[in-house]
């Protein structure tokens, strides 16, 4: 499969008011395959954010190189193209929401690109069945569950029909319930519809299901694997800042007192599994 | 505490002046106030009232919701009432000390409370019954022509219109950000009108840091999808005059010249 994004040796550097410069991004290589699911974690400050604004061109490298499709976002006159591949959904929905109707915010993005009123009416009843938000297409949109805000939010990136949605911490200010409606849709629309999905996050949970789990400090990337691999490396983990799966934890201190378990259980069952196994 | 503002408030329904395009509306509203301002003879409120009231119950808005509705207004209605009862030269009907009634004045005291009521309760009609976005994407469409003067109509449309969709989010985060004022101790209910004000000093200040990083963020997410302002845009909802705006339009052409009749052979 093709590449849908590649970065080659990024560079971003904040400059703030006292002349000073933050290093946000310091020179990362990354390849996205088209249709995967990759997930990214990291600890504060670690340059997330800042990574997924240049994945459409919201931020330009100081250095190095970023290509969505083959266009490279650096060019302005690519910048439109490049959005509608990528789309973004950020984390406060209440931010993101620019119309007072379901519907009319869905339509937002189509509206941008120019698309004709009677495809966009297409487009926007298919996106928010998508999303399973159709019932409330006419209801204003603050009146509704973080969840359900952040499903919108997602109906209106894939009304412009991406091929890449970038989600930035999307489930931070959600319940439990609202993660997981948001996770679900996510994972139905990389599956179903074969669109690649970037998913930041700092839950380790919603990580586990991922093609891909990338793990980013100061910057860089530390780790890059499948989720259950990665989270083997837990040494690795605790020095990028982060906490492991209690699953892996607990497998971790089995190992360290001599018995033998396999680290990549991450779930609940395949753990409780491994370690009846090892005791039967 | 501050849920019960009805600023602009839209009360959704189906009937024929719901179904009117917003533009139609926004014209009538026009011709209205000009209708209104005319008058100059008391019968010719008569066709002014008969229009509003018709409008208020084809839309089936509850006319107590008009009227409470004109509360926050009510004392300036009644200070300018008085101000012209009293304060008109002209012929006395009675005097008292210094305060003279004169038949002039209780003449522009009525022709005050009338004009200014059916002014405020017209303009109520209109946002109860259009949605906001319908009536900023109606003020969009009429002001189009003033594009060519390099007016950003387009621009001034977006900006009404996320105004609109931010108040409600931003109501509730100042009932957030008192609530946890008031945790601390704030106090926002007793003292006059200036120990309220102070009182409120703190919440600003919270409220505006928010609405700024909003403001940010919102810019961001418009940018991600692929807005760059009024040019090569489309509208999923086209707005098209039908056959009951041509009524609705006869309907006020009537109303002007009722008006007109009525100033010229009216008492
Ligand atoms: N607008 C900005 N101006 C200056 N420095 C910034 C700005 N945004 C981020 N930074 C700095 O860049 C670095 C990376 O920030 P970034 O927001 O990308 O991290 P993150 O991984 O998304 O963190 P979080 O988990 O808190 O969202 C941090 O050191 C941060 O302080
Ligand atoms: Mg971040």
């Amino acid at each position: 499969m093709s590449n849908i994004i590649e970065i080659r040796n990024l560079t971003f550097k904040y400059a703030n008011d006292e002349g000073n410069e933050t290093v946000a991004i310091d020179g990362l290589d990354l390849n996205i395959e088209e249709g995967s699911f990759v997930a990214v974690l990291g600890h504060n400050g670690s340059g997330k954010s800042t990574l997924a604004k240049h994945l459409n061109g919201i931020l330009q490298p100081t250095d190095g190189t970023v290509l969505v499709a083959g266009m490279d976002t650096r060019d302005e006159n690519l910048i439109t193209d490049i959005r509608r591949q990528v789309g973004m959904v950020f984390q406060n929905p209440d931010n993101q929401i620019v119309a007072n109707v379901v519907e009319d915010d869905v339509a937002f993005g189509p509206e941008n690109l120019g698309v004709e009123p009677a495809e966009i009416r297409r487009r926007v009843d298919e996106a928010l069945k998508a999303v399973d938000m159709w019932e409330f297409r006419s209801h204003a949109p603050h009146l509704l569950s973080g969840g359900q805000k952040q499903r919108v939010a997602i109906a209106g990136v894939i009304a412009m029909r991406p091929r890449c949605i970038v989600l930035d911490e999307p489930t931070a200010m959600l319940d439990p319930a609202g993660r997981a409606e948001v996770i679900d849709t996510v994972m139905r629309l990389n599956k179903e519809q074969g669109i690649t999905v970037v998913l930041i996050t700092h839950h380790m949970s919603e990580t586990i299901n991922a093609d891909r789990l990338i793990v980013m400090s100061d910057g860089r990337i530390v780790e890059d694997g499948r989720p259950e691999q990665v989270f083997a490396n837990v040494q690795k983990l605790r020095d990028a800042g982060l906490t492991v799966p209690e699953t892996t934890q607990l497998i971790y201190e089995l190992r360290r007192e001599g018995i033998d378990l396999p680290l990549d259980a991450l779930s609940v069952e395949a753990c409780a599994d491994s370690i009846y196994k090892a005791f039967a | 505490m501050l849920k019960n503002i009805t600023l602009g408030q839209y009360f959704p329904g189906s009937t024929f002046v719901h179904r009117l395009d917003p533009r139609t509306k926004l014209l009538i509203i026009v011709v209205y106030i000009v209708a209104l301002f005319l008058v100059d003879k008391i019968a010719a409120y008569l066709p002014v009232i008969v229009f509003l009231a018709l409008s208020v119950a084809i839309s089936k808005i509850k006319p107590k919701v008009l009227v409470s509705g004109m509360k926050p207004l009510f004392i300036i209605i009644v200070i300018t009432a008085i101000i012209n009862l009293f304060f008109t030269s002209g012929e006395p009907i009675f005097k008292l000390w210094v305060i003279s009634v004169t038949k002039e004045g209780v003449r522009a005291a009525i022709f005050m409370l009338l004009r200014i009521s059916l002014l405020i309760m017209g303009t109520f009609m209109l946002t109860y019954t259009t949605a906001p976005m319908q009536l900023t994407d109606g003020l969009e469409s009429l002001l189009g022509p003033l594009k060519k003067i390099k007016v950003p109509v387009h621009e001034l449309a977006m900006m009404m219109s996320i105004a609109l969709r931010f108040i409600p989010t931003l109501i509730e985060e100042t009932d957030k950000i008192m609530n946890a004022q008031k945790a601390r101790g704030a106090d926002f209910e007793t003292g006059g009108l200036l120990q309220k004000a102070k009182a409120m000093l703190p919440l600003l200040i919270p409220l505006f840091i928010s609405a700024f990083r909003r403001a940010d963020e919102l810019a961001t997410a418009m940018e991600s999808r692929c807005y760059s302002g009024g040019d090569g845009r489309t509208k999923m909802k086209q707005l098209s005059y039908g056959s009951i705006d041509a009524i609705a339009g006869a309907a006020v052409i009537i109303l002007l010249a009722a008006v007109i009749l009525l100033n010229t052979f009216g008492v």
